[in-house]
């Protein structure tokens, strides 16, 4: 696939496009849990989506079990739990990156086959292709690399990327996106250090790139500092806290130079020059 | 088919004012929003004379059964509203029932007098409760404040004029009580109660951006139940009644205690296609005698007394 082609964008399975992102079917529907494999502290939770459309890379769904949703800490969870999609497969097998933080994810952590999740999706706007020519160098933090693998997929070998963990038992989500550099923050792996110092020396070698970053909100205001300084253009995944994903509630908002902005609705990928800093 | 302050609905549920946005929701589902729309009737999230930008951040905190929201009304105001808005909710398939909200009874009659004029407005409710703004509970706490407001503002319009009140104050049957002598054709109950949480991660500090909030789901259903009950004995005019609806049930509970139309809010927000859902269950209900066929009976009632 050319770097000029627009990655991500429909094919196959009777999606409709609007504003360029690929819609939603109206309503949450169930879908089996097809399997949830452990990836050193993570799990990969794959749920078989045979009816719906394929997601663009940086799109995201809710999710929440089916069954005993709630009764968790604090009789939490109610709420359903947004993520971006890892990895979309052909058949409709959606791969979902999750650590157990809190009563949600580790409901869904502990999902087995044979049990189903609720679903709405695909929701938001997802990456979009590097402009004038530029190479993509896609850089993500911890749970935070998760919608990169897909995008990194839809370059082949053509994107450089770069991945920082705490530790070992977190770079094992490493082996997720197979040729990745990798940055430890223990140095226990990879290089010693943050996965934005990679990033800087990638850039000083050559800042004729687009970057697309995913991870935490200090790492992310890095990469936007960054990119800022070098002029090279970015792509950042934001996350915020969400009741929805679909515009209703405005609980997502992150501020940006002209104002508040929905996550769910506008983002969650956010081109950098729009954000004055990533709070 | 119900009639509501002689607006013609097909089902008894409406949404809850500013927990569905139908001009996003059209652009993340597409047009199969419209096939499907979940409510008989789309009550705008509130409109205020200038525009706002809402809370900080976090405007969200998730509880035992339901939640807390620190919105803070974020809004294009009202000329960004009739300029951009209202020209695409009037292509929604059912009546669009506009909330707005002033800081005074002045404000808050130029915001009902630019919508009498427009075609594409059913009628009008206004926002007195919201607890995450001071200026707004002033109004609804109080029956004179109330009273006085409605005064300001009912000759303004012939559309029907909706008073959303506040579960926030010591006799919401008394405020709905003042709204109907002094013109409301209806009320809506609950909006939600106001609640804090603490932020886990630093000692002594609200989580909320804006550190009180209004709690809704499931967990306020008993209150709703009881606030309709209470304002149901004092008024006549119709009742639209929500608060943690997630089933027909609920919503058949809410009829049977004194409402003549249900509003789903929250539970939109796990299900999108929920105020349709209720709707349907509703319906079974009601045609297997499980459910008191309250609303057809209250409107005709209600026509007859006042023409």
């Amino acid at each position: 696939m050319s770097a000029g082609a627009r990655p991500g964008a429909p094919a196959g399975r009777g999606s409709a496009v609007s504003d360029g992102r690929t819609l939603a079917p109206f309503g949450r529907r169930r879908a089996p849990v097809t399997g949830v494999e452990r990836v050193g502290a993570y799990a990969v939770v794959s749920v078989a989506d045979a009816d719906g459309p394929a997601p663009d890379p940086g799109q995201f769904y809710m999710l929440a079990a089916a069954e005993r949703w709630g009764g968790g800490a604090d009789e939490r969870p109610f709420l359903p739990r947004a993520f971006s999609v890892m990895r979309g497969h052909p058949g409709g097998r959606l791969d979902f990156l999750l650590e157990d933080v809190g009563p949600g994810t580790a409901r869904l952590a502990e999902l087995a086959p044979g049990e189903d999740v609720w679903l709405l999706g695909p929701l938001g706007r997802g990456f979009a292709a590097p402009r004038d020519g530029r190479r993509p160098v896609l850089a993500g933090g911890g749970v935070g690399i998760a919608p990169l693998a897909a995008w990194a997929d839809a370059f082949g070998a053509a994107a450089l990327v770069l991945l920082g963990f705490r530790d070992a038992e977190h770079a094992e989500g490493a082996a997720l996106i197979p040729g990745a550099r990798v940055a430890t923050d223990d140095g226990s792996r990879g290089h010693r250090g943050l996965v934005t110092e990679l990033l800087a020396a990638e850039l000083g070698g050559d800042p004729r790139a687009e970057v697309y970053a995913c991870g935490p909100p200090p790492m992310l205001e890095a990469v936007r500092a960054m990119c800022a300084e070098h002029g090279v253009p970015a792509q950042l995944a934001l996350e915020s806290g969400m009741a929805c994903g679909y515009g209703a509630c405005f609980g997502c908002v992150v501020p940006t130079r002209t104002g508040y902005v929905r996550l769910c609705v506008d983002g969650p990928v956010l081109d950098a020059a729009e954000l004055e800093a990533v709070a | 088919m119900i009639d509501f302050c002689g607006i013609e609905l097909a089902h008894p549920v409406v949404n809850g004012s500013g927990t569905f946005d139908a001009i996003a929701a059209r652009r993340v589902f597409g047009d199969a929003l419209l096939e499907r729309f979940p409510f008989a009737a789309f009550v705008s999230k509130t409109v205020t004379l200038e525009p706002r930008q809402g809370n900080p951040p976090p405007r969200l905190w998730e509880l035992a059964g339901g939640m807390l929201n620190s919105i803070g009304l974020p809004n294009k105001g009202l000329d960004g509203y009739l300029a951009e808005d209202l020209p695409k909710l009037a292509e929604l398939p059912v009546p669009l029932i506009v909330n707005v909200m002033g800081s005074s009874p002045e404000e808050v009659g130029r915001l009902v007098a630019a919508f009498a004029e427009r075609d594409e407005v059913a009628a009008l409710e206004l926002n007195v409760s919201c607890p995450n703004v001071k200026t707004g509970l002033l109004m609804g706490a109080d029956p004179g404040e109330t009273a006085a407001l409605l005064d300001a503002v009912r000759h303004l319009t012939t559309k029907p004029v909706i008073v959303k009140l506040t579960p926030n104050c010591v006799s919401p049957a008394a405020v709905a009580a003042a709204a109907e002598d002094h013109g409301a054709d209806a009320v809506s109950l609950i909006n939600t109660l106001r609640g804090m949480a603490m932020d886990p991660r630093r000692p002594a500090r609200p989580w909320l951006g804006g550190v009180t909030g209004g709690m809704s789901g499931p967990a306020v259903r008993a209150v709703a139940l009881a606030q309709v009950r209470e304002v149901r004995a004092r008024v006549a005019v119709p009742i639209v009644g929500m608060g943690g609806v997630q089933s027909g049930r609920h919503a058949a509970d809410l009829l049977e205690a004194g409402a003549d139309v249900v509003g789903v809010g929250t539970e939109s927000f796990r299900d999108p296609l929920a105020g349709g859902r209720v709707a349907d269950e509703l319906a079974r209900l009601s045609a297997s005698g499980r459910a008191a066929p309250r609303a057809g009976v209250r409107h005709a009632a209600h026509v007859a007394q006042n023409g």
